[in-house]
């Protein structure tokens, strides 16, 4: 049985259409100045290359006395989205929205936006699949009009970070492309896009990944979050991209306490989050900010590979990040959810779990008690017992490849899949303290 | 570096009067004191119990922001904790590791403490005590063991791993040969009360000998907020956010009759030549002068009236009185409530047309100030901060007026709201239950957590 929910989709892009829809007037053919072979020929965009960085900054390291300003990339990127603002490419002006802070200990955020929703009616949405293979004739970036890409964003080659106001868009380098995302939820709400052109459907990998831990590092600003959301876990496109804006308040997920559960060999602590409606797991440290992005994306590539929906949360620019399996489009579909929470028609997704809300109808705005947010995000998260398994299932993904030699993510996402034919031998590691993990390069394999 | 030293000695000196080093010196607590109207919120008094703990020289504490003490190790959420009690201006108490001079990490128990003036309720001062944390002395992975030898430690280690994963963590890290460090570095000590008794009672003889100090000069300070921020005032929060932005721009309020200047960047300062005093609370035009093309005033008027930004090229004078093209920006920033606050202008000095290609163009440059000031969502900040604040008012006000009270809080940038509930507030010190001159810091503290 294919599980599908009905839901209205939140336009990102103006280029975006309902699929069957009658022909809009920015419909078929080009002319609009895309990304694809038809247009891209002699685009330009600027380029903002980033030096490799093996950590965080964590302030003292490297700017040691004083404040660092408001960094090069905020400039480029709130300057460029300003202007943008100006030439009147949202679907509204996110500034004039209401905001605030729901009283209780945790601060949950409530925002009354009543124009991020569109006033269509709801589509199909396929839901119980967590990899699912890329769609050319679907919506993706490389349909979106120029005017709404800011900036490229990418390594540097020679190990010093720079800036081209007017460079190429050139394929053979398979750019990374920031983006404006025309329904912000904030102000500067904008969409990463690694490797635009290469068409990667939504599912996490080693090199993406680490582009997006660059990026928040880059911005240098804890209030700078980025954001991912699995397929049924409300990413909207299946095609791949990181979500990121400011907010420049303490999102309650942040503010949860949480209790360490591991350290790993490369440094990485693992924490899992208490006192917080929805469970997850926190990742920080790391002897290198490799290692931190690798572990991370390990366990992501584990939840894909086991169809486990998720959401993301980077934050504190890239040294705190939180992975969050979810069940709560699972659930809509089986019909166990409240039409009470159904009909704020919140969709729970990493900015939502995070704990900054955006809510469509007055009443659910002027009524927002932290009751009825806790209460909502406690149907998104697993249950105890399955978040203890499917953190068997990560630890056992992240510890392999923290050992193997480099071994790349297909290696370790294959041998994975091997392990877990069964859900048996997962709960046989939590019962008995005698099983030990042999590692090597065939794979591991779990004695009994 | 330097002409910043010597304004900082000269701002703590004339809220003090001279004497409050030497009444500072003899309290033997480890503690230092920070000012946040300063760029980057530096530390502007460090005792020398402080000093001694730390392995730092005075010279290289004064004038540096605190997270010189932070390192590797230290615990990322305590950090934000900490920020966040600063941009809010609260109390905070936190255990968190910090580095000596020499590199050697030490547990700390922080307890940070605002300090308001008593005229207009705004946020001057921070103190921070640190007192450092008694352990046992236990085996840990790393061999850190000499740097603990001077101090006596009792165990505090509490249990790491839940009951399920207890196994899970085990196996990792039995046959494997590598280590799940279950003893190390980063967890978190527990204050006994003792020493939470001391970092209080520290507070309050700080407190105490500020407030003493500071009625001499007649600027007096004390440990509450005594009444809200005048209507426009940035507070020291806004002050640090709005510090980070290198461009030269001005916030305005269009909701008073001359539209006054309410903040003015230091890059703005270098541009025209005025002190910030000199400039704070005018009027919003006086750049403008006999040259200047009244129908461009006209425009940048109309589009404040409209609430639309604009772009203008418009002649002005520096306080030396020589002229100066400006391509001005101006842009409506809007508060929590979706309502404008302020307006933001952002000059840009018309010299040289040459375009370096790596760098942003000024257009940009120009939006991305304006940018950084609305990305900035501080008024989302000062909402929390009444929300916080909110508990610890009802406690003097009926629960009636309490309700009252919050929508004038989130109206805050209306001036008839504001006006209204600063009449019922203020002043703070005649309401029952407060005392004018000591501290009650344990309330604060409570109401405010």
């Amino acid at each position: 049985m294919m599980l599908r929910i009905k839901r209205v989709p939140t336009v990102v892009s103006n280029y975006q259409k309902e699929e069957g829809e009658e022909g809009s007037r920015r419909g078929g053919g080009c002319g609009r100045n895309c990304l694809r072979n038809c247009c891209l020929q002699g685009a330009r965009l600027p380029l903002y290359t980033f030096k490799k960085v093996d950590r965080i900054a964590t302030d003292v390291l490297e700017h040691g006395k004083s404040e660092p300003p408001v960094s090069f990339l905020n400039s480029l990127l709130l300057g460029e989205w300003e202007e943008r603002m100006q030439r009147g490419l949202f679907r509204y002006d996110v500034t004039t929205c209401e905001t605030k802070v729901i009283p209780g200990s945790h601060g949950f955020i409530a925002q009354l936006n009543e124009g991020r929703h569109l006033k269509k009616r709801p589509t199909e949405f396929r839901i119980d699949k967590v990899l699912q293979p890329f769609d050319e004739n679907k919506f993706n970036f490389t349909k979106v009009g120029q005017e709404e890409m800011l900036f490229q964003f990418g390594e540097s080659e020679d190990g010093e970070g720079q800036f081209f106001t007017d460079a190429t868009i050139d394929p053979e380098n398979s750019p990374s492309v920031v983006a404006i995302n025309v329904s912000p939820i904030e102000y500067g709400h904008v969409l990463l896009i690694p490797r635009v052109l290469d068409c990667l459907p939504q599912r996490i990998d080693r090199d993406s990944f680490l582009l997006a831990l660059h990026m928040a590092a880059e911005a240098g600003d804890p209030y700078f979050r980025l954001g991912y959301n699995s397929l049924g876990a409300f990413a909207t496109i299946n095609h791949l991209h990181f979500q990121a804006y400011y907010l420049t308040l303490p999102f309650p997920i942040e503010r949860a306490s949480t209790k360490q559960i591991a350290t790993l060999d490369n440094g990485v602590k693992i924490s899992e989050l208490m006192n917080y409606p929805v469970r997850g797991l926190v990742f920080e440290g790391g002897n290198a900010l490799q290692d931190l992005s690798n572990t991370v994306s390990d366990a992501c590539i584990c939840l894909q590979e086991n169809n486990i929906p998720y959401n993301v949360l980077i934050a504190d620019c890239g040294n705190r990040i939180f992975v969050l399996p979810q069940c709560y489009a699972e659930k809509q579909a089986l019909g166990e959810v409240s039409s009470e929470l159904l009909d704020t028609q919140v969709n729970p997704a990493v900015w939502e779990i995070s704990g900054h809300m955006v809510l469509k109808r007055k009443k659910d705005y002027e009524d927002a008690s932290e009751e009825n947010a806790w209460r909502l995000l406690a149907e998104v998260s697993l249950s105890e017992e399955r978040f203890q398994e499917v953190n068997a299932l990560i630890f056992e993904a992240i510890y392999y490849s923290g050992n193997g030699s480099g071994a790349d993510s297909e290696n370790v996402v294959e041998d994975a899949n091997a392990k877990h034919k069964s859900t048996e031998k997962v709960n046989a590691i939590n019962e008995t303290s005698h099983s030990a993990m042999v590692t090597g390069s065939q794979g591991c394999i779990v004695l009994q | 570096m330097e002409s910043q030293l010597a304004r900082i000695e000269q701002s703590f000196n004339a809220r003090y009067s001279l004497r409050v080093r030497e009444a500072l010196d003899e309290l033997h607590h480890n503690f230092t004191i920070t000012d946040p109207a300063f760029p980057d919120h530096p530390i502007v008094f460090a005792s020398r119990g402080f000093l001694k703990m730390s392995g730092f020289l005075r010279e290289e504490v004064v004038g540096n922001n605190g997270r010189i003490f932070q390192g590797p190790k230290t615990n990322r959420k305590t950090v934000m904790e900490i920020r966040e009690a600063i941009r809010e201006e609260r109390a905070v108490r936190v255990h968190i590791l910090n580095y000596r001079k020499d590199g050697t990490p030490f547990w700390m128990l922080f307890q940070m403490s605002p300090v308001f003036s008593k005229e207009d309720g705004s946020g001057v001062h921070f103190i921070g005590v640190h007192v450092p944390l008694r352990r046992n002395k236990k085996i840990t992975n790393d061999g850190a063991d000499a740097a603990w030898n001077e101090i006596a430690f009792r165990p505090c280690r509490r249990e790491v791993c839940s009951d399920s994963l207890v196994e899970l963590t085990r196996f990792l890290a039995l046959d494997t040969g590598t280590s799940c460090k279950g003893v190390e570095i980063e967890e978190s000590c527990e204050a006994s009360e003792l020493e939470k008794h001391r970092a209080a009672t520290a507070i309050n003889n700080i407190l105490s000998v500020l407030a003493r100090c500071s009625e001499s000069t007649g600027r007096m300070v004390c440990g509450k907020r005594c009444s809200l921020p005048a209507a426009g005032l940035i507070n020291s929060s806004l002050n640090i956010s709005l510090g980070r932005i290198k461009q030269s721009f001005v916030l305005i309020d269009p909701h008073l009759p001359n539209m006054p200047v309410v903040y003015a960047s230091d890059a703005f300062l270098k541009l025209t030549g005025y002190d910030r005093h000199e400039v704070l609370g005018r009027d919003w035009h006086f750049l403008n002068g006999v040259d200047t093309d009244s129908s461009v005033l006209h425009q940048i008027h109309e589009s404040i009236l409209v609430e639309q930004p604009c772009t203008v090229c418009i002649l002005n004078y520096r306080k030396d009185k020589s002229t100066f093209w400006n391509r001005l920006h101006m842009s409506p920033v809007r508060n929590a409530t979706g309502k404008i606050a302020y307006f933001v202008g952002v000059q840009m000095e018309e010299k040289c047309k040459s375009q370096d290609r790596r760098r942003l163009s000024p257009e940009i440059r120009q939006l991305g100030a304006v940018g950084a000031v609305k990305g900035n969502n501080l008024w989302h900040r000062w909402t929390f901060l009444y929300t916080q604040m909110v508990p610890v008012y009802e406690r003097y006000l009926e629960k009636s007026s309490v309700a009252d009270m919050v929508v004038g809080i989130m109206d805050y940038f209306d001036p008839g709201s504001y006006a209204r509930l600063t009449t019922r507030l203020n002043p703070f010190n005649s309401l029952p239950g407060t005392s004018s001159d000591s501290v009650r810091l344990s309330e604060v503290d409570q109401g405010l957590h």
